[in-house]
């Protein structure tokens, strides 16, 4: 019933508020003085918050980036935890400003859904999980016949379930939940043979279950899932800002720009630089986007680059120890590309 | 007089428009009709211009695309290539199955309990009046998650499953049970029992008439269950017992064949029956106590027997009292199916809930929400209505 109303309510803000989506986002945000960042309700290494109750992971750096980018402080801003299920409306209706909730870019969200994506911040891929203690003789997803699988509601990663488990041909017994603590908890009191959701997830999961080193992640792949921001149809500058934001961050680590040596990058000659920097004459790349000409400074200097936020969320001096894989820059093999700030 | 008569007869209808009471009902009437109107109007209008400015699609063509999610638990045939609507249909048999398998339930254990209240056994009456107590002040929502994660999760996994009487496992993935294999020719003992029912129906009306004419009493009831049992029993063997059993085997995952009910289901379903259980039985209490003790006395004094006296004098009577409010309570269950959505049991929510996410069309999966729990619980307080209006005291 609570879910109703609140449905009830989103369509009601849709209906009735819908007119502040319209105007310019970015006036709104410096008006109200934060922005409205809708997260997830906890994905370690994404956005869950730490012992101290502060938000943390890739997917809250990237709002804080913004918050820098905007306001040259990363605490302007303020945390939506959203389930997957209520995420579009809530971007949608204007209750937040981005969705920054490992969410998958799909031509379906792009179009009908009435969303904009501005970048991929992580390329993620589908896999599967089990419980190798209750069952040692799974090593393959294409073993998983007729086996029990929790999946989160709403989510690609159900339809690329289903169409997997038909591809091969094989029957699965699917228990869908709404919240991703439900599928957790249901898992871990095995209610279900096999977790499914995107391959960092799974790491992230299995480091909250009750003995996580009985659960093995299968090598299998099964989807693309690019994840990254998203922001309302409509607001073409606002798209922009995110998206430059995103691309700072990978230019920044394309030059090797961080928190570290900023003041020293600042006093360089290098063009680029300087463009990236807003140390060029008569420069007006940033205030042509509506923000300050040094607003990758502010990025830089409180959340650093992207190389930094992968490394300090879900890499090497994470719990998580993820590989930068796929995600490590186009000069190093991998599918991070910043187009050129110039 | 002349002059008189004329001011008293001109002084009524010369009172200003403005004072006049019918004009002025009338005219506020007009005025909030004109408001409301407008209001939906511009509601409307502004909706769909915004959904429209924002490239979200609307309208109903939704429903026939290719859903792509599989649903759990299903009634009818259904898989990823069905379309949206027949997901949300799925979805609402559902929410009509735990419905109506829970007020069954409930109505039972709640006239067991209600019963039990009045009993004058001490330990029957308290005993109820704790189940009462208990499952009346928890909120559903706490009764749903203490059968499934208090309950029904922490039984074995499926290789270490409790076995049951008659080749039925419990574990927790639910509870398994034979399935029933009708072989050729079933149809006569489904047949059977349709006459059956038919006859039991004549037989009635016979014997009541029968009795309103001559007194004599026909046993009823006796021959009923004779008609019931006995000629789908006689069908079943006529037709060479066409039915076998399919037993649940383990397999690698799971236990395979037989009849599987869902732990989603059986923790809504129990939830849902005990919750509203303990307010059918104090409705049944209430309904009981307010019948005058003079109409068992007086029943009594006419040589009916207790049993009889329950029957034909004091519930008659209680259930005119009794319907009504039992009308509420089974629309509250109706309604509270809907948290299944925290469990997993893909009920309307649920599906219309994916529906949602993945054709981001809020507004008409909400309006078909809305309009699916309204018309249900319309249905539902029509059919009590009608039901109370048979029981209701018909005057001469």
């Amino acid at each position: 019933m609570k879910k109703l109303v609140k449905a009830l309510l989103g369509s009601a803000v849709v209906a009735v508020m819908a007119a502040p989506a319209s105007a310019a986002t970015l006036d709104d945000i410096k008006a109200k003085g934060h922005v409205q960042c809708g997260v997830n309700t906890g994905l370690i290494g994404f956005s869950a918050p730490d012992d101290d109750g502060n938000w943390t992971g890739l997917d809250v750096d990237f709002c804080r980036a913004l918050a820098a980018a905007i306001f040259d402080d990363p605490d302007a801003v303020q945390f939506s935890p959203l389930s997957a299920k209520d995420r579009f409306t809530a971007l949608q209706s204007g209750e937040v400003d981005v969705l920054s909730r490992n969410t998958t870019w799909t031509i379906s969200r792009d179009t009908a859904l009435g969303l904009n994506f501005a970048g991929v911040t992580y390329y993620d891929g589908q896999g599967f999980m089990v419980n190798a203690k209750n069952l040692p003789d799974i090593k393959s997803a294409l073993q998983l016949s007729g086996a029990t699988v929790c999946v989160q509601a709403g989510t690609t990663t159900e339809l690329n379930l289903a169409d997997y488990f038909k591809a091969n041909n094989m029957e699965y017994n699917p228990v869908v939940f709404e919240k991703f603590e439900e599928v957790n908890s249901a898992y871990d009191a095995g209610r279900c043979d096999v977790y499914t959701t995107d391959q960092s997830g799974l790491y992230a999961v299995r480091l909250n279950l009750a003995s996580p080193g009985d659960h093995i992640v299968l090598p299998e792949i099964i989807s693309k899932e690019p994840l990254g921001p998203a922001v309302r149809h409509g607001d073409d500058q606002w798209l922009d800002i995110v998206k430059w934001t995103y691309y700072a961050l990978v230019n920044a680590e394309e030059l090797g720009v961080n928190k570290d040596n900023l003041e020293e990058k600042m006093q360089s000659d290098n063009p680029e630089l300087r463009r990236l920097l807003g140390t060029e004459e008569g420069g007006k790349l940033g205030t042509d986007l509506g923000l300050t000409n040094d607003f990758a400074v502010r990025i830089v200097k409180h959340v650093g680059n992207y190389g930094d936020i992968f490394e300090r969320n879900v890499g090497a001096e994470s719990p998580l120890k993820i590989s930068r894989g796929i995600n490590a820059l186009w000069t190093k093999g991998g599918l991070q590309y910043g187009m050129p700030i110039r | 007089m002349a002059t008189q008569h004329s001011t008293a007869e001109g002084a009524a209808p010369r009172v200003p428009l403005l004072y006049d009471p019918r004009v002025r009902g009338i005219a506020y009437q007009v005025l909030v009709f004109v408001g409301l109107f407008a209001l939906v109007y511009w509601i409307v209008g502004n909706t769909t211009a915004n959904l429209q400015r924002a490239n979200i699609a609307s309208g109903f063509d939704f429903l026939k695309g290719r859903a792509g999610f599989d649903i759990g638990d299903s009634l009818i045939e259904y898989s990823s290539d069905s379309t949206y609507g027949r997901a949300l249909f799925v979805g609402f048999l559902n929410t009509l199955r735990v419905a109506i398998v829970g007020i069954i339930t409930a109505t039972v254990i709640g006239f067991i309990i209600g019963i039990g209240r009045l009993s004058k056994n001490w330990l029957i009456n308290r005993i109820c009046l704790v189940y009462v107590e208990v499952f009346r002040n928890i909120p559903p929502l706490l009764v749903i998650f203490f059968w499934y994660f208090g309950v029904l999760s922490v039984l074995p996994l499926p290789r270490e499953s409790i076995d049951l009487p008659l080749g039925s496992y419990i574990n927790a993935r639910g509870l398994f049970v034979p399935a029933f294999q009708w072989g050729p020719g079933a149809w006569l003992v489904l047949v059977a029992f349709a006459v059956a029912l038919v006859f039991v129906f004549f037989v009635r009306r016979w014997a009541h008439k029968k009795q309103m004419a001559t007194g004599e009493q026909f046993p009823v009831f006796w021959t009923s269950v004779g008609l019931i049992i006995g000629l789908p029993a006689l069908a079943f063997i006529v037709t060479g017992f066409p039915l076998s059993f399919e037993f649940p085997q383990l397999s690698t995952f799971n236990l395979r064949g037989g009849m599987q009910i869902r732990p989603e289901f059986l923790s809504l379903y129990l939830a849902l029956s005990f919750y509203t259980a303990a307010f059918i039985a104090e409705i049944v209490r209430a309904g009981v106590v307010g019948v005058n003790r003079g109409q068992s006395e007086a029943s009594h004094a006419l040589g009916l027997r207790s049993g009889q006296t329950m029957r034909l004098v004091i519930i008659p009577q209680a259930l005119r009292i009794i319907i009504p409010p039992l009308t509420s309570q089974y629309l509250n269950l109706t309604k509270n199916s809907s948290l299944a959505v925290a469990i997993g049991y893909p009920d309307l929510v649920a599906t219309g809930g994916t529906t949602l996410n993945q054709t981001g069309q809020a507004i008409e999966v909400v309006a078909i929400w809305l309009i699916v729990y309204l018309g249900l619980s319309l249905g539902t307080a029509g059919l009590m209505n009608w039901y109370n209006a048979r029981m209701a005291l018909v005057e001469r």
